[in-house]
Formats: structure tokens, C-alpha cells, sequence
């Protein structure tokens, strides 16, 4: 059923609409958002169904260290919810402090005296390739783990995420023999050469709005590069890894090698950032949480801090677009994952030649769209991950509403169960509402009209994220100037969301530190050592 | 049991090893995807070198045949799915047909021992599983080849596109036919060009397996073509095609000339060539003498010595000199010559009648030269192609056994007394291959790598290849590189983009 080939997920050309490979990230504790609201929640037919029994079993809850799966040493554990339901999916071990000096012991141990970091490249290589082909073999259990766990789409699963990990970690599996060191020229007669080595033990936090993409994002390069890690699961998603890490293991990876911690940030998540013995941090969630990370970084021992976090991205539609792509690409580039994307082109600034004719197709894209059950077939969106994501978009929404900007379609609760919201489109949004401020995180589309390329180029970047944008022209003269203008890590050109192994990620900003993906990511788990020795009667300098 | 040469004449070893007899499933020519006879009709006998007798005919490619295999390879490359694919979709089919290496490691050992003489044993342990690794390695660089975003001094977007080459010829040599094969063809896909692979007439048969097993494993038709046939007939008509790309050849000096002049006379297609060597293996006075001496043997003998990078020229330096002629003169002799398939050999026998009697015939000119044979210098055998190892000393750096590449078991060993002498010795070569430093020493051994005009330096190992490491010649022993990415540029033409901009807010 699902097809798993990677060349499905390449052939963008072939269609320019519907998800692709793709993809984004995000893990957030926004605390601003106030309980107990009263919504008026329509209740539909399609939620009211009883939810489809997922197609898997949860094979593990227990925290991964040294190989073993084991509880935690307080013995506790905590809930992951169904959110569809609200309902228990599985008590998971709840990590904290001392699990994750457990789990970063046995990695220290791993790196300073286990097999992994002195394998030979192409050994590693291999172990990795066999990572990606078991994963191949168990897709739709882990899609289907991941879907009960998030909410996503099962199909989005299925065909795109899990075929793209494995994709991810062929890719990464094909560096591990080919990082190169430089020899170096020197001033005088020296022979100068650079290594570039393991950095050691990594601690990598992950969010739950892609739990496995958001894993080989920063595991792939990690193995690759020789290094052993402790990777914090979000606590709303916790299970795909836990299972995707043991076929690992049954791939050839050693123990202490990969350990996985479920558990919350402030516990399990600042212990990791703090730990005196983890020599590098990867993060990847809200800007406020990445600014905590980077502050214990900075207070524990200066591990290097990569970063990728929260934004407000531009989706720029020029007077020369096709409106009907430019619609259906925004439509996607918003409402993608129930626009839990870190990247969701959450600005939609439309030219004021096609505004009109953009907002009326807009909002009846918006209103077709497919919400339902994730386990459905042909459904485009699932529920939220989870209430406090649901209650805190729906306040968002109301403040939409209450600054004037016109609801087009949407506006509340889908169903009366679980976390489904309606495809919101609002329009007239003005710069200065919160809406077009703060990253929703949630399936609210917010249109804004511009005039001219240097008013939305301004408006653009007047915002403190930097993560992506999108334009749509088919002016060459208009996407150069843009491109270069964009303060942002990434420039989708009449397309959005292609998230290719290679392509590198990341923020401007306040969207973060560092690039994932591509051979940019492998810097992110090297040290450079120099090496120099004097060179006695050279040939040549 | 088997005997060491220096007994003489007892050929136990050289005896030959019955194996079931193998089953020779492809002599045709691969074309388009499929077997085929040649245009002519005509074949040529292979031989086993143990014995000199036929193992089967194969089809003899000429002209005609090469100008079907550029044509299928020509329609493959301008309209076919291969350059077209993503980098990670070729690498899929690459891992595949590697996989399939591994699968038919046996059979693929044995049609080289058949064919050339080589080691069975070393086959099935290395060469085979080796080439499948290597083809696992461009397989992991089909997706990361990158172009680069220029900085340009005006108001100008300049990128440049890595396209692949186009049509590779690719002629390969007889003393490693399956590694040769795989070290041109697989950079070559990673790459999305199509290829025409003519193997050596003396070792036809495993590239007709790979081709087999290259369209299992999904390669589409026309990307990988092979045209058996002699380098005159076939070689000479790939070099000099007017629709072929790129031509990548490994083997002599005199033969990589004529390509290189083919290239030229034709349509100036690129041409990357390795070529003869005659690689000095430099050992220092506070050098570990058992180990140099095991390392000197290794570099000589190794694939009885049919190596382009063999340390055919040994210079000793003179305080441990005649130490390491008695260790070396022992430890000649736990090199056992004898069948390939007998696990005991250590060299089998040369690969045809032609090169046995050139390396026969330097021997007795180094003899005439005046040189001492400390070991060897015979045949091994009453039957089949076998050469006792053999090391000549009281060589001069004049003597013809110390210019030529004899492409045999046959070792000038030399003395010398300063670094500076040494390296200028070891450069005294039209050759620039490969060296070898033997030494405890850090500034010597620096030093020497950076003097030797040679394309690759081995400092306290030899034949140290790896996938990731880049190798060929220096001098009239070649140039560009196979191996490593480096290998990968030669399949790829560089495309500079440029366009205007306006208004950047930066440059």
C-alpha cells in the first residue's frame, strides 16, 4: 500500500501541488495561552465516527540506555494521549536528571572506549544503510505508531515521512566515508592538514510535530560522523523513536551508541542542556525554549548550541503569479502537518492585482479541505497534537477575529472529540495583529495585501524569525531581488516545503543557529583539529 | 605440497588444481541491454593462463560493434531515464547491483582466476567484495555532488551546474579486470553518463557478467554497453568516435599515447589516462628491516607483479643494505608460485603467452646488463605461464630492467646514501605513479612525500588504496585521477550560469 520509493518523493516536477517531500519541525511550551475559553464548537458527522483502531501495537514505553530498554529511575511514568481522543494511547517512562546521567554515561562510555567512533567509515556506513533498510521493512508500523501518536495523516506518513527517513539516513550513510579534512597551505615550511573528528557525546531534543523526520535530521549526521548520542523525544510523541531506535540496534548499531529518553523539558530536556559531559547540543522547538537551551548551554560547560526554531515565514504571491498554483502552494505551505510546520508560510502577502481573486480561491481551498480521522484514507488534516496546541490556536483565532481581520472560512473547533480545528483563512490582516506576529502554529492562513516589492520585502523581514519564504513569480528580475533580500534560511521559488537530504536548513534570527541537512549538518558534529609539523627541505611550499 | 621456486625445477605448486569445470555464461557482446553476436560473426579464444588452453570464445568486437554501442549508449544518454534520475534513485540501483556482487562472489572470483592467473583466494577475500564496496561508495556520492554559488564583481547570479560528461568510453586493462571495471564504471554512473566498456581481449569474461548483473539490478538499457575485442580494432574505434564524450583508459605508456593522439584526431573528447609506472619503494637506515623487506616483496609481487604501481625499483640506503638483502632473499622465498586455485600460492601465473616471454626476456637482459640475480629468474614451470620472483641487485640506474615497467615478479634492487640521493634517484623516471617511504622518521618521511613526482606516496605500507583516496600519475604515467570524488570530476562537465541582478542588498 504504501509505496516507499525515494524517487516518489523526488518527482516534484510531475505536480505542483499536494505534500511532497515534505516536512518541518517544531516542539513548543508557549505558555501564553489561558485555559477554560468558551467556544462555540460545531459538532460534524465526520468526528463524531468512531475513530479508526490504529493497525499496531506499542512495542516499547520504556527509556532506551546502553542497549537496554529500561523504566526510569524514579519509576514513573507519564501519559501519551491519542488526540483524537484525548484518550491514554500508553503509559511511557518518564526520564529525568538521573536517567539522563544514565544515558549520557553510557554514551560517554560509548565514545571514549566503545567500537563506534573507531570503526572504519564505510563500516558505519553500512550499519547505517542497514538502519535505513529495516526501517524500509517496517514502514507502515511505524507510520501508523507515528500517526496515533501526532495526528497526522497516515498516508503523509506512510508515503512521504517514513520512505523519507530512510532516505535521510541513506544519505547520511553515504558521508560517513567522505569526510574530508583539508591539507592546508602555510606561510612557510610547514606541513599544515586538518582532521576533522567526532565531537564526542551529543545531546539531541527533538519536537513532536515531526517525531522521525526531526530524528534523522539529527541522528543521521551524528552516526555519520563517529559520534554517540542521548536524544530527548518530545513528551507528546515519544513512541516512533523508541521503536525506530531498537531497529537500529538490530541494525549493528552498539550499545550506548543511540539512547533515547521520553520524558518533559524543564526535567529530562534541561538536564540534557546542562550536562557538564555532553559536548554538543542540537535543538530543535520554540525560540523561547531554544533560548533556555542555549542559556544552560552557555552556563554548564559551552557546549556548541545548534538551534532551529520557531517562525513567521513570508509566502509572497507577485502580480505576474498563476493565482491558481499560487493558491493551492499557499494553501499547502500553511496548512501542511495542520500547520504545525516551523516553516508554514503563515504571512500570505498577495499582490493588490490578484488579491481579491486570491482571498475568494483561497478561502474555498480552505473550506474543501478534508479534516478527519488520520487513519482515513484521502484525509488531509488530523487533529492537533494536543490540547493545549488546540486551545492556544483557537485563542489565536478569536484574536484575529476581535482585531478586524475577516474571517473567511473556519474559525472553530472541527467535530466535538479530540483536537480538530477548521481550516481557518483570514484576510485583511495587518502587520501589526498578533496573528501576522506570532507563530499560531496551527491551520489559520493569514492574507495580507502589499503593493510594491520594496513594501513586501520590508514587511517581510519585519518580524524577528527568519526561518523560510516562499515566492511566487515568474519573473526572473523579481525572484533574484527577492531571494537576496529575504532574511531567511530558506527561499522556496514557485514551490515550498522541498525538504531534499541535501538541502540545508535552518534560521536567520531568531529562527535559530546553524543549518541541519546537506553537508552543512555534518559540521554541526565535527571538531576541526589543525595538525603542524615543520617540513625540512620541502620540494615545493 | 607446495614447493617454493628456489627449489628449481619441482613445479608441485604450479600443478594444476582441478576445479568443477565453470560454467561460462556470457561470451557475447552487451549492447542495448542485450547479448549479442558481433557484426562480423567473428569471436576470439580466451585462455587460461595455468595451461594456455581455451576456456571459450568470446565475440570479437571491431568497429561496427563499437558504433552500435556508442549509438545505444548515445540514445541511453539523450534520452533515457539515467542522467535524468535523481542522484539518490541512480544510488539505489548501484546499491542493488552491488548487492548482487556480493551474491555471486564465487563464480566472479573464479572467471578472473581463469583469466588471468589470479588468486583465487585473494578473489573471493578482496578483489570481488571490494569492487562491490566501491560501487556502494559512488553510490553515496550520486547525491552529493555539488555546484557552487560564485562571487561575482558586478551586479551578476552566477552558479555553476557539475552535468555528467556524456558518453564514457572506458578501455580497461587485464591485471585487475573486475576492480579496473568498477573503479571507471561506477564514478561513471554516480555521474548519470553512459558508457561503452571495452575490456581487455586477455580477461573478457567477468565484464560480461557485471553487465549481466548491472541490468538485474535496474541499470537501464544502453547505460552500461561492453564490446570485447582488441585495442587496435575496438579500442582504436571507441578512442576515436566522434560521439563519445570522454575517454577513460588505464594501461601502457605506448597505448594511452595512441588514445590520447585518437582523442586528439577526432572530436578532442577528454581523455583521462593511468598509465605504465615504475614506482621506487625508498627504504631509510632507521627503517624496521623485516617489515621493509615484507613491503618490498608485497610491492613487487603482489598479482605477480602485473601492477602499474608495483615498487618495481627498491632503494635501500646503504647502513642496513646488506641486512635487508639477506632478510629479503629468506623471505623471497615464502612467496610460493603455483595454480591460482591452490590456497597456498601466493603468485600465479603471468597472463599470457606474450607477457610471459617479455618479463623471460628482460631477466636475461638484466643478466647481460650485468646485474646479480640474488633470486629467481627462471620460469617456474614446465606448463603455463609461471616466473620464479625474482630480485636483481648491483643494478644501475642505466640498466633497462631499471627503466622499463616489465610488468613482472622481477625486483631492481638498488643502494643509496643520502635523503638526496635517494629522491633524486626515485625521480630519475619518466614514470610518477607511486612511491613507497619506508621510515621511523618524521621529517624524512615528509620531506620524501613531498619530493617524489608521483601520484601517490605510501609512507610505512603499500598498495594502501582505499575508495576515498585519489590515485594516478605524475610524468608519462598519466593524468587526472581514478578513485576518491576526484574520480567523479572526470565524468562531469562544469556549466558556469550567469545572470543579472537587481537591487541585492548585498554582493
Amino acid at each position: 500500500m504504501a509505496s516507499r520509493t525515494v524517487s516518489w518523493l523526488l518527482a516534484r516536477s510531475i505536480s505542483s501541488s499536494g505534500p511532497r517531500s515534505a516536512l518541518l519541525s517544531r516542539g513548543k511550551k508557549l505558555g501564553l495561552v489561558s485555559r477554560g475559553g468558551i467556544h462555540r464548537y460545531n459538532s460534524t458527522a465526520a468526528a463524531a465516527e468512531e475513530p479508526i483502531t490504529p493497525p499496531v501495537t506499542v512495542p516499547h514505553t520504556q527509556l532506551l540506555i546502553n542497549g537496554k530498554f529500561v523504566d526510569a529511575a524514579s519509576g514513573r511514568t507519564f501519559q501519551t494521549l491519542d488526540p483524537r481522543t484525548g484518550e491514554l494511547i500508553a503509559n511511557v517512562a518518564e526520564g529525568d536528571a538521573e536517567d539522563v546521567n544514565r544515558a549520557v554515561a553510557a554514551a560517554r562510555k560509548a565514545f571514549d572506549e566503545g567500537p563506534w567512533p573507531r570503526l572504519p567509515a564505510f563500516e558505519r556506513q553500512k550499519i547505517l544503510l542497514k538502519c535505513a533498510d529495516l526501517v524500509d521493512k517496517h514502514n507502515d508500523e511505524i507510520a501508523a505508531l507515528e500517526t496515533w501518536d501526532n495526528g497526522k495523516p497516515y498516508e503523509q506518513a506512510a508515503k512521504v515521512e517514513v520512505p523519507m527517513f530512510a532516505r535521510l539516513f541513506r544519505y547520511y550513510a553515504g558521508w560517513a566515508d567522505k569526510i574530508h579534512g583539508l591539507t592546508v597551505p602555510a606561510d612557510g615550511p610547514y606541513h599544515v592538514q586538518t582532521l576533522h573528528e567526532p565531537i564526542g557525546v551529543a545531546g539531541q531534543i527533538i519536537p513532536w510535530n515531526f517525531p522521525l523526520l526531526m530524528f534523522a535530521w539529527k541522528v543521521g549526521p551524528a552516526l555519520a560522523t563517529g559520534n554517540t548520542i542521548v536524544l530527548k523525544t518530545a513528551e507528546q510523541t515519544p513512541l516512533s523513536a523508541l521503536y525506530v531506535a531498537r531497529l537500529f540496534h538490530e541494525a549493528g548499531l552498539p550499545e550506548g551508541v543511540l539512547n533515547i529518553i521520553s520524558g518533559f523539558g524543564p526535567t529530562a530536556g534541561a538536564a540534557l542542556a546542562s550536562h557538564m559531559d555532553v559536548d554538543k547540543l542540537a535543538f530543535t522547538g520554540s525560540t523561547e525554549t531554544g533560548k533556555i537551551v542555549l542559556e544552560l548551554g552557555a552556563k554548564s560547560n559551552l557546549k556548541p548550541v545548534t538551534l532551529e526554531l520557531g517562525g513567521k515565514s513570508p509566502f509572497i504571491v507577485c502580480e505576474d503569479a498563476d493565482v491558481d498554483q499560487a493558491v493551492e502552494l499557499a494553501h499547502f505551505a500553511l496548512f501542511f502537518n495542520q500547520g504545525q510546520c516551523c516553516c508554514a508560510g503563515s504571512r500570505t502577502f498577495v499582490h493588490e492585482k490578484v488579491y481579491d481573486e486570491f482571498v475568494e480561491k483561497a478561502k474555498v481551498r480552505a473550506s474543501r479541505r478534508s479534516v478527519g480521522d488520520p487513519f482515513k484514507a484521502g484525509i488531509e488534516q488530523g487533529p492537533q497534537v494536543d490540547s493545549e496546541q488546540f486551545e492556544k490556536i483557537l485563542k489565536y483565532i478569536r484574536s484575529g477575529v476581535e482585531c478586524g481581520a475577516t474571517l473567511e472560512t473556519g474559525g472553530e473547533r472541527f467535530g466535538s472529540k479530540g483536537y480538530y480545528v477548521q481550516p481557518t483563512v483570514f484576510s485583511n490582516v495587518k502587520d501589526d495583529m498578533l496573528i501576522a506576529k506570532d507563530e499560531i502554529f496551527g491551520p489559520v492562513q493569514s492574507i495580507l495585501k502589499f503593493k510594491d516589492l520594496n513594501e513586501v520585502i520590508k514587511r517581510s523581514n519585519a518580524t524577528r524569525y527568519g526561518l523560510a519564504a516562499g515566492v511566487f513569480t515568474q519573473n526572473i528580475d523579481t525572484a533574484n531581488t527577492l531571494i537576496r533580500a529575504l532574511r531567511v534560511g530558506t527561499v522556496w521559488v514557485n514551490t515550498f516545503d522541498i525538504f531534499d537530504a541535501a538541502i540545508p536548513f535552518g534560521g536567520y534570527k531568531m529562527s535559530g543557529h546553524g543549518r541541519e541537512k546537506g553537508i552543512y549538518s555534518l559540521s554541526n558534529y565535527l571538531q576541526v583539529k589543525a595538525v603542524v609539523t615543520p617540513l625540512k627541505n620541502p620540494a615545493w611550499l | 605440497m607446495a614447493t617454493n621456486h628456489s627449489n628449481g625445477s619441482s613445479d608441485d605448486a604450479t600443478s594444476l588444481v582441478e576445479i568443477p569445470p565453470p560454467k561460462i555464461r556470457f561470451t557475447k557482446l552487451f549492447i542495448g541491454g542485450d547479448f549479442v553476436d558481433s557484426v562480423s560473426g567473428r569471436t576470439f579464444e580466451t585462455i587460461d593462463p595455468r595451461t594456455g588452453e581455451t576456456i571459450a570464445k568470446v565475440s570479437e568486437g571491431d568497429k561496427e560493434d563499437i558504433d552500435l554501442a556508442v549509438g545505444a549508449a548515445r540514445r541511453a544518454f539523450d534520452h533515457g531515464p539515467w542522467p535524468r534520475l535523481p542522484g539518490a534513485a541512480r544510488a539505489k540501483i548501484m546499491h542493488k547491483f552491488a548487492d548482487l556482487i556480493d551474491q555471486h562472489i564465487e563464480e566472479l572470483a573464479t572467471l578472473d582466476s581463469l583469466n588471468a592467473g589470479k588468486l583465487f583466494a585473494w578473489g573471493k577475500a578482496a578483489d570481488i567484495p571490494s569492487v562491490a564496496n566501491t560501487l556502494r561508495y559512488y553510490a553515496g556520492a550520486a547525491d552529493k555532488i555539488h555546484g557552487e554559488v560564485l562571487k561575482m564583481s558586478r551586479e551578476l547570479h552566477a552558479y555553476t551546474l557539475r552535468e555528467p560528461v556524456g558518453v564514457v568510453g572506458h578501455i580497461i586493462p587485464w591485471n585487475f579486470p573486475s576492480t579496473m571495471f568498477f573503479m571507471k564504471v561506477s564514478p561513471a554512473l554516480a555521474a548519470g553518463c553512459t558508457m561503452v566498456v571495452k575490456p581487455a581481449e586477455q580477461t573478457p569474461l567477468s565484464a560480461l557478467f557485471y553487465a549481466h548483473l548491472a541490468k538485474e539490478a535496474g541499470v537501464p538499457d544502453g547505460v552500461i554497453n561492453v564490446v570485447n575485442g582488441f585495442g587496435p580494432t575496438a579500442g582504436a574505434a571507441l578512442a576515436s568516435h566522434m560521439d563519445v564524450d570522454k575517454v577513460s583508459f588505464t594501461g601502457s605508456t605506448e597505448v594511452g599515447r595512441k588514445v590520447m593522439q585518437a582523442a586528439a584526431t577526432s572530436n578532442l573528447k577528454p581523455v583521462s589516462l593511468e598509465l605504465g609506472g615504475k614506482s621506487p619503494l625508498l627504504i631509510f637506515d632507521d627503517a624496521d628491516v623485516d617489515k621493509a623487506a615484507d613491503l618490498a616483496l608485497l610491492g613487487i609481487l603482489y598479482n605477480k607483479g602485473e601492477v602499474c604501481v608495483a615498487s618495481s625499483r627498491v632503494f635501500v640506503q646503504e647502513g642496513i643494505y646488506d641486512e635487508f638483502v639477506k632478510t629479503l632473499a629468506v623471505k623471497a622465498k615464502d612467496w610460493v608460485v603455483g595454480d591460482p586455485f591452490n590456497p597456498k600460492s601466493r603468485l600465479g601465473p603471468q597472463v599470457d603467452k606474450n607477457q610471459y616471454e617479455k618479463i623471460l626476456a628482460y631477466i636475461e637482459h638484466g643478466k647481460r646488463e650485468g646485474a646479480t640475480l640474488l633470486t629467481g629468474g627462471k620460469p617456474a614451470s614446465k606448463k603455463g605461464y609461471y616466473i620464479q620472483p625474482t630480485v636483481f641487485t648491483d643494478v644501475t640506474e642505466d640498466m633497462k630492467i631499471v627503466k622499463d615497467e616489465i610488468f613482472g615478479p622481477v625486483m631492481a634492487l638498488m643502494k643509496f646514501t643520502t635523503m638526496e640521493e635517494g629522491i633524486k634517484a626515485a625521480n630519475n623516471t619518466r614514470y610518477g605513479l607511486a612511491a613507497g617511504i619506508v621510515t621511523k622518521s618524521l621529517d624524512t618521511a615528509n620531506t620524501v612525500a613531498r619530493s617524489i613526482r608521483a601520484g601517490v606516496i605510501w609512507i610505512n605500507c603499500y598498495f594502501a588504496f582505499d575508495n576515498d583516496c585519489p590515485y594516478g600519475g605524475y610524468k608519462s604515467s598519466g593524468f587526472e585521477r581514478d578513485l576518491g570524488l576526484e574520480a567523479l570530476h572526470k565524468y562531469l562537465q562544469v556549466k558556469s550560469v550567469v545572470t543579472p541582478l537587481y537591487n541585492s542588498p548585498w554582493h
